[in-house]
């Protein structure tokens, strides 16, 4: 039956690792983090989780910047990757 | 509540095809929250379509349907007519569909969806255009607006479907976005306790269409409501309720002057001065459509 139907499986990383999109790198100090999670609301790849303080999952993270925006006192800065 | 009681499953998986920045992926995902695992997904051609990645795999982690442009209602009631037949009650259809597909495309079969009482929840995100395509324009692109079908603006003012749809009397109507994500989530809970039609908008402002900056996504979304140009509110059989930000000003706090938010976007930089003025109009007309229908029940 699911060989004859176009049935697709839930998979991680369907479209690949996509931390290979990412220009600009976030990088978190946690002697500023407050903990209010507005990066890991806001993240649109799922790529912050919810440790003691924020984890970012390098893997995925296509490095849009919107958590580096919208932190409140400004403990995620963008840092240009390294080739 | 606050955003640190939002709970922490996810039902998207990462890896996901979205652009970086788009604000489809995080309303999905909080609406996603608020839904639970209980919930049928129908998607018809859309960016959402394109972020479920390619066949055999899918970023999604529950069932989606996907269907064509126009059936995305008709498709939601045939769901919500077998879930009846088996019983299944507790499982819930989510039309989660484009503006494109819901203003223009598939208004014909959300309105027959609507006016049959079909017990479904139908949630229109709205970017304003059709970005998937190529940012042609919408009946959702605002006045003024460039897109690739609109070169030196759109001419015409945009349509409400909020309205619309309210002309169906249906038992929930709300419109969110994605600055406040509290106020997403909850809408979208009470909408999953209610029965009968639901319909929730969603601001979406999308980075490559409206030409800013992709880390900015979320303060457009802010902007847009602390400007006037997006309203917050509920409307709960009949009865309207604005909430957030869209409630203080209501309130009588001072609106942002409406320049901050148009100038943060590369579609509206060839406005004059005479059509930012009658784009205020436009917004002041529909806060007094919203603040006389809040005054009336009132009486």
């Amino acid at each position: 039956m699911i060989e004859k139907t176009a049935i697709s499986i839930p998979t991680e990383g369907a479209m690949g690792k996509t931390g290979t999109w990412r220009v600009f790198k976030p990088i978190l100090n946690k002697e500023k983090c407050v903990r209010c999670w507005r990066c890991w609301v806001f993240c649109p790849d799922l790529a912050i989780s919810r440790g003691d303080y924020p984890v970012i999952d390098y893997e995925y993270c296509k490095g849009c910047g919107i958590c580096a925006n919208e932190c409140p006192t400004n403990a995620i800065k963008m840092e240009r990757e390294e080739k | 509540m606050a955003i640190k009681d939002l709970p922490t499953e996810e039902y998207i998986l990462k890896g996901h095809a979205g652009c970086p920045g788009c604000p489809v992926t995080i309303a999905l995902r909080i609406a996603l929250k608020a839904l639970g695992r209980k919930t049928i997904l129908v998607i018809p051609a859309s960016c959402s379509a394109v972020i479920q990645s390619l066949h055999p795999k899918t970023s999604f982690n529950v069932p989606t349907l996907n269907i064509a442009f126009e059936a995305s209602a008709a498709a939601a009631s045939g769901i919500a007519s077998a879930l009846k037949m088996l019983g299944k009650e507790d499982i819930i259809p989510v039309v989660w569909a484009g503006d494109g597909g819901s203003y223009d495309i598939g208004l014909q079969a959300l309105s027959g969806a609507l006016e049959r009482g079909t017990n479904f929840i139908y949630v229109c995100y709205n970017n304003q255009m059709y970005s998937n395509t190529g940012i042609q324009r919408s009946g959702a692109t605002p006045y003024g607006a460039w897109t690739t079908t609109t070169w030196s603006g759109k001419k015409e003012m945009e349509k409400n479907l909020a309205e619309i749809v309210m002309a169906h009397h249906i038992p929930y109507i709300a419109t969110a976005t994605i600055a406040y994500p509290e106020d997403l989530y909850k809408k979208m809970k009470k909408a999953r306790e209610m029965k009968g039609p639901r319909y929730i908008e969603i601001l979406c402002p999308c980075p490559p269409g409206w030409r800013f900056d992709m880390s900015k996504t979320v303060e457009m979304s802010r902007l847009a409501v602390q400007t006037g140009a997006w309203i917050l509110y509920e409307i709960i059989n009949g009865k309207i309720e604005f909430t957030a930000d869209s409630k203080r000003l209501l309130e009588g706090k001072e609106r942002k002057p409406l320049e901050e938010w148009l100038k943060m976007q590369g579609r509206f930089r060839h406005l004059k001065e005479e059509d930012i003025q009658k784009i205020k109009e436009s917004i002041d007309k529909k806060w007094e459509f919203f603040k006389q229908m809040n005054l009336r029940q009132k009486l």
